[in-house]
C-alpha cells in the first residue's frame, strides 16, 4: 500500500459508520449473568452502533459466549438488560452463526440456508431469490442439493453464514465461526464474510479468540477479563472498510494494534490460568 | 474356467462375488441335503417332509388361491397394526422426548407395562375385542408400539442441543420444531424401533392367528398341526420367513428414503 493510500486509510478511519449521534443498534446496560456463585458476565455496559462490526476477544471462560447467547435470546440475563433497537418490524431481531457444526444434517444445503425464511413464512419467491443470492455469494450454488456431511468444514461454515444472512436479521451474531478452520480457509472465509457484509453493512457482534481476526474485521475490539467477565477496555480499529486483508496485515499500524491488544489480553490469559491452577 | 488356466495368477472371481455366491449356494445346498436324506429315508419324512413335496404343496395351495387368502389376511392385519401402533408411538415418542412433563407422566406407565409378554395379553384382547379382526390388529399394534415409542423418545433426547438452539434462534414454532428438528433428528432411532417392531409384529400375528382366527398364516400353520398336514405347516413357516425377509428389505429402503443424510 502506498503512503497516500495509507494516509487516506487513516483519515477515513476512526469511529464506526453513522457515528455516535444516531440511536445505537444494541444497548447493553449493566448486563450480568450468574450461575450460582459463578459470575459469567459482570455488569457489562456498552452501546454498539448501527452498521458496526463489533469484536469481542477474551480468554476462554470470560463469558463472551454467554454474552452473545443473551443477545441471541438463548439465555436470560440475571440482571441488567440488552436491547436490540429494531429499524424494521418485519425483520427478525438477530441470527446467530454458531461455533462448530450447527447445520441440520437432515437438510440439504439449500434447506439449511432457507431455514430462517421458511420459519417466518416468507413467500416462496423471496426465499428462492434471497437464498439463491447468498449461496451464490458463498460459492455454494453447485452444492445446494448436497447434505452437510458431504461438505468440508469450511463449506459447512459458509452455509451457516448464508443461513444467517438469508434470514435478513437486524443484527448478526457470530460465535467464533472460524475457530475450527485451518489458516488458509480462515482467511478465505474472513474475506468472504467482509465482502458479503459490505453489501448491507448490518450490525455484527463477532466473538473470537484470535487477536488478528479481531483487528482485521472489526471497527472496535472489546477486550474482556475472565472470572468475573468484565469489560477491560475497548480499542478503536482505524481502518476503513472495505478492507483488503492481505494488504492490511502489512500496515505497521496493524502490527502495533495486534501487539497492544495481545499484551492487554495476555495479562488476562495469565491471570485466568493462575486462578485455574489455584483451584486445581 | 478356460481363462483361468491361461492366466493362473488372476483370480476367476473377486472375493465379494465369491462370498455372495456362497451365500446363495448354502441354503440350496442345505435343501439338497435335506431332499437326499428324506428320499433315502435317513430322516423321518413325517416330521421333515422332502423339500420337493413342500414346494409342490405350496404350488397347489397357490393354485387353489388358499395361500393368497391366508397371506393377504395376515398382511392386512400387519399393515393395520403397524399404522395403529406405529403412528401414535412416533407422535407420543417425539412429544415425550421434547416435554419433560409429558415424559414424567407416560414414562412410568410404559416402563411398567413393557415387561409384560405381549402374547399374554391375547386372552384379554379376545375378551374385550372379540374374535374378529380388531383383536388381531390390536395385538400387532401393541407389539409395534413399544419398541417405536421407546426408541423415538431416546432418539429425540439424543438430538444435539445445538440444533434446539438453532430452532429457537430462528424462531421455529412448536409444530415446526416437531416437523423440522425433533422428527428428522430422531428418525435414525425411529427406524431402529420400526425394525424391532417388525419382528415383534410378526411374532404376535402368528400367535394371535393360531388362537383366535379362521384365516391367516398363523391359522394355516395351526390347522396344519391339527390335521397333521406337515407339508402345509412348512409352507406356512416358509411364507412367514419370506414376509420377514421382505419387510426387512422394505424397512431398509424406507430408511434410505427417510434418512438420506446418514453417512454410509
Amino acid at each position: 500500500m502506498t503512503a497516500i493510500q495509507t494516509e487516506r486509510l487513516q483519515m477515513t478511519a476512526a469511529t464506526p459508520p453513522a457515528a455516535a449521534a444516531a440511536r445505537p443498534a444494541i444497548r447493553i446496560d449493566n448486563l450480568t449473568k450468574t450461575y450460582g456463585k459463578f459470575v459469567a458476565v459482570d455488569n457489562v455496559s456498552v452501546d454498539i452502533q448501527r452498521g458496526e462490526f463489533f469484536m469481542i476477544v477474551g480468554p476462554s471462560g470470560c463469558g463472551k459466549t454467554t454474552l452473545l447467547r443473551m443477545l441471541a435470546g438463548l439465555e436470560e440475563p440475571s440482571s441488567g438488560s440488552c436491547k436490540i433497537e429494531k429499524s424494521d418490524n418485519t425483520k427478525p431481531e438477530n441470527s446467530l452463526v454458531f461455533q462448530g457444526d450447527s447445520l441440520f444434517p437432515w437438510m440439504t444445503v439449500w434447506d439449511n440456508a432457507a431455514y430462517g425464511l421458511k420459519m417466518r413464512r416468507a413467500p416462496e419467491a423471496e426465499i428462492r431469490e434471497v437464498v439463491g443470492h447468498y449461496l451464490d455469494r458463498t460459492g455454494l450454488t453447485k452444492f445446494a442439493k448436497s447434505y452437510p456431511h458431504q461438505l468440508s468444514g469450511g463449506m459447512r461454515q459458509r452455509v451457516s453464514i448464508a443461513r444467517a444472512f438469508s434470514n435478513d436479521p437486524e443484527i448478526l451474531l457470530m460465535d467464533e465461526p472460524f475457530s475450527a478452520l485451518d489458516a488458509q480457509n480462515k482467511l478465505l472465509l474472513q474475506e468472504e464474510l467482509l465482502r458479503i457484509w459490505d453489501e448491507h453493512r448490518k450490525t455484527v457482534v463477532f466473538i473470537t479468540h484470535s487477536v488478528d481476526e479481531a483487528v482485521m474485521l472489526g471497527h472496535r475490539v472489546m477486550i474482556m477479563t475472565a472470572n468475573p467477565g468484565k469489560i477491560k477496555t475497548i480499542v478503536d480499529i482505524p481502518f476503513a472498510h472495505p478492507r483488503n486483508l492481505m494488504e492490511l496485515q502489512k500496515e505497521p499500524e496493524y502490527g502495533g494494534l495486534v501487539h497492544d491488544i495481545w499484551m492487554s489480553l495476555r495479562s488476562e490469559v495469565d491471570r485466568a490460568r493462575s486462578t485455574i491452577e489455584l483451584k486445581a | 474356467m478356460r481363462d483361468s488356466t491361461n492366466k493362473p495368477r488372476r483370480p476367476l472371481l473377486s472375493q465379494a462375488t465369491t462370498d455372495r455366491l456362497i451365500g446363495a449356494l448354502s441354503p440350496i445346498g442345505l435343501l439338497l441335503l435335506w431332499e437326499i436324506l428324506a428320499r433315502t429315508g435317513t430322516i423321518d419324512t413325517r416330521f421333515f417332509p422332502a423339500p420337493s413335496s413342500i414346494f409342490s404343496t405350496l404350488f397347489r395351495m397357490f393354485q387353489s388361491g388358499e395361500l393368497q387368502n391366508h397371506l393377504l389376511a395376515s398382511l392386512q392385519r400387519l399393515g393395520l397394526g403397524f399404522l395403529f401402533g406405529g403412528i401414535p408411538a412416533i407422535i407420543l415418542g417425539v412429544i415425550m422426548g421434547l416435554n419433560s412433563t409429558i415424559r414424567a407422566i407416560f414414562d412410568p406407565l410404559i416402563s411398567a407395562t413393557y415387561p409384560i409378554p405381549k402374547s399374554s395379553i391375547l386372552p384379554l384382547a379376545l375378551l374385550i375385542l372379540g374374535l374378529g379382526e380388531p383383536s388381531k390388529v390390536f395385538m400387532v399394534a401393541i407389539g409395534v408400539f413399544y419398541p417405536i415409542v421407546m426408541n423415538t423418545t431416546t432418539g429425540v433426547l439424543q438430538i444435539d442441543k445445538i440444533y434446539l438452539d438453532v430452532g429457537r434462534n430462528f424462531q421455529a414454532r412448536p409444530l415446526d420444531f416437531f416437523r423440522t428438528i425433533a422428527l428428522p433428528g430422531a428418525m435414525p432411532m425411529i427406524m431402529t424401533g420400526v425394525r424391532l417392531g417388525v419382528g415383534m409384529g410378526l411374532v404376535l400375528i402368528a400367535i394371535a392367528e393360531m388362537v383366535g382366527a379362521k384365516s391367516g398364516l398363523g391359522y394355516m400353520i395351526w390347522s396344519a398341526w391339527e390335521t397333521f398336514a406337515v407339508e402345509q405347516m412348512y409352507v406356512g413357516l416358509f411364507v412367514i420367513a419370506l414376509i420377514g425377509f421382505m419387510l426387512t428389505v422394505i424397512v431398509n429402503e424406507l430408511e434410505k428414503f427417510f434418512v438420506p443424510w446418514r453417512r454410509r
